[in-house]
């Protein structure tokens, strides 16, 4: 059996008293959409940011491709860091740059790319998630928050990776617009044949985009399965999650009056 | 109550370990600074937009600064001379006072509460919209591509800001001695001339340098540790001008002992 392409064994990661990640377990076969779904502060974010070594985790074996991925520096790190896109869920725009700046940044910052080359890349990807050359020369601030998700997405694909990140990539939207942005989703991975991550609370998002469903509860994931299987996970939390019931395992700190 | 409710070394020795924490956040983040961020390669673009923002558009504000205080220098020289004195000691102690004291100083604290400021609470809002974190997924450093280039900028204009302050400083001084003094404006010159002016300014240089280092690495670093949104970036701005006018006054202290102490 071949070895998964993203592989986390025994991840543990705290913020001083606080354990974010226990012991986190997780792989990704190559070219598979994996959904993490979660309450906050379950420790998602970090996960994602572990990976990519934005943070270090205390403990625990993250590997890419069989490459260890924790404490790269240098040329390593940028070579790493090139294999991944991601989509924020504020879409992380730079304000400063135009929206073809932004969709380019990677390709002309970490790549070296001539700009002119660069943002001609940065319109055809703009036209792939549905926005027209002209948005290209606006800035993020003129932009709604549907079209800001876009060019962040048209961002993460620009220099058409190996794996792609999405956190939350439909929260904040309108129920039509997240459907856009799925569909989206899909549509370029299936084209690109990335290997992909993504977070979120939306379980109409996560079964549109999801090959596999893990479910992360206190730092450890409690469940991982094809997406046809969530309904009949077995696990009662992974049910309480997708109903979402108040009653049932998962307990929400919530004072009563 | 209990006995170690009221130990007065537990607050102090709190306060004593958090200083030292930071302390030690701050020497991290220098090195960080000075070893990626000034270290090849460079991103040009960003060098030049900040050598406009630091630079270019302070320069009004350190150019007031100089010219009032010039001017007011001389009047509070002027009243603290005799008739006859006045003509020498007034454009005297104006040059150096200017040069060697209050330009840089003043130039200092200005730019840190227009451009430090600025500094932290765009870098702040970058990381807590995670706009920090994006750079590094598109393979770009963050130290390297915002906190260098506003090291170099900053570290290049302070000095060239209090070079065109000292001018403007001791115009005002000149302005308020020959128009409302009534000091005579050759021997003024004169005077002012005769002040061995270039070793003054260049001491002031030496601190305008090290100003500018302090005041880019206290906004980048208050900017990059900001936390839990507009509060946070809110604060980190305060602490960012807050600190770096203290560091710079010690900084100051320190440059004048070294500079001028065995005189």
């Amino acid at each position: 059996m071949a070895e998964p392409f993203i592989k986390l064994s025994g991840v543990k990661k705290s913020f001083g008293s606080k354990h974010v990640l226990n012991g986190l377990s997780l792989s990704v076969d190559k070219g598979r959409s994996l959904v993490v779904i979660g309450g906050s502060g379950t420790g998602k974010s970090v996960m994602l940011k572990c990976i990519l070594g934005i943070l270090q985790p205390d403990l625990g074996v993250i590997e890419v491709a069989g490459q260890n991925a924790i404490g790269l520096r240098g040329d390593a790190r940028d070579e790493y860091l090139r294999r991944f896109g991601m989509l924020f869920q504020g879409s992380a725009l730079f304000d400063s740059l135009s929206v073809w700046e932004n969709v380019a940044f990677g390709l002309i910052q970490g790549r070296g790319m001539a700009r002119a080359k660069a943002r001609d890349m940065a319109i055809e990807k703009l036209g792939l998630v549905g926005l027209s050359a002209d948005v290209g020369n606006l800035m993020p601030s003129e932009l709604s928050g549907g079209m800001q998700k876009r060019v962040g997405l048209a961002r993460a694909i620009a220099a058409d990776p190996e794996i792609i990140f999405f956190d939350e990539p439909t929260t904040g939207l309108d129920p039509i617009m997240a459907d856009v942005i799925n569909n989206l989703i899909v549509d370029c991975v299936q084209r690109l044949g990335a290997t992909t991550i993504s977070i979120t609370h939306d379980m109409a998002s996560a079964r549109k985009i999801a090959d596999d469903i893990a479910m992360i509860y206190k730092g450890e994931i409690i469940w991982q399965g094809p997406a046809k299987m969530v309904d009949r996970s077995g696990s009662p939390y992974v049910d309480q999650f997708i109903y979402g019931r108040a009653d049932g395992p998962i307990k929400m700190d919530v004072l009563k009056g | 109550m209990r006995i170690e409710d009221i130990n007065f070394f537990a607050p102090v020795g709190r306060l004593v370990l958090t200083l030292l924490a930071e302390i030690g956040r701050v020497a991290l983040f220098t090195k960080d600074a000075l070893l990626v961020g000034l270290s090849p390669r460079y991103f040009w673009g960003q060098i030049g937009a900040q050598l406009f923002r630091v630079g270019y558009t302070s320069l009004p504000v350190v150019a007031m600064t100089a010219f009032f205080t010039g001017g007011a220098l001389a009047l509070q020289i002027y009243t603290g001379s005799s008739p006859t004195t006045a003509g020498t000691l007034v454009p005297s102690i104006v040059a150096l006072g200017i040069t060697r004291e209050l330009g840089p100083v003043l130039a200092g604290l200005m730019v840190s509460a227009r451009v430090g400021a600025a500094m932290a609470a765009e870098l702040g809002t970058m990381k807590v919209t995670e706009q920090t974190d994006a750079l590094v997924t598109l393979s770009t450093n963050p130290i390297k591509y915002l906190v260098g280039p506003r090291l170099v900028a900053a570290v290049v204009s302070l000095p060239l800001l209090v070079a065109i302050g000292d001018a403007i400083g001791i115009m005002g001084g000149y302005f308020v001695g020959t128009r409302n003094l009534g000091l005579n404006w050759a021997s003024y010159l004169k005077v002012t001339a005769e002040q061995h002016i270039f070793e003054d300014v260049r001491s002031g240089l030496i601190k305008a340098l090290a100003f500018g280092f302090i005041i880019a690495l206290m906004g980048c670093y208050h900017g990059f540790n900001s936390k839990g949104g507009a509060q946070g970036v809110g604060r980190a701005t305060t602490n960012a001008v807050v600190s770096a006018a203290i560091l710079i006054l010690a900084a100051n202290f320190v440059l004048t002992s070294i500079l001028f102490g065995a005189h």
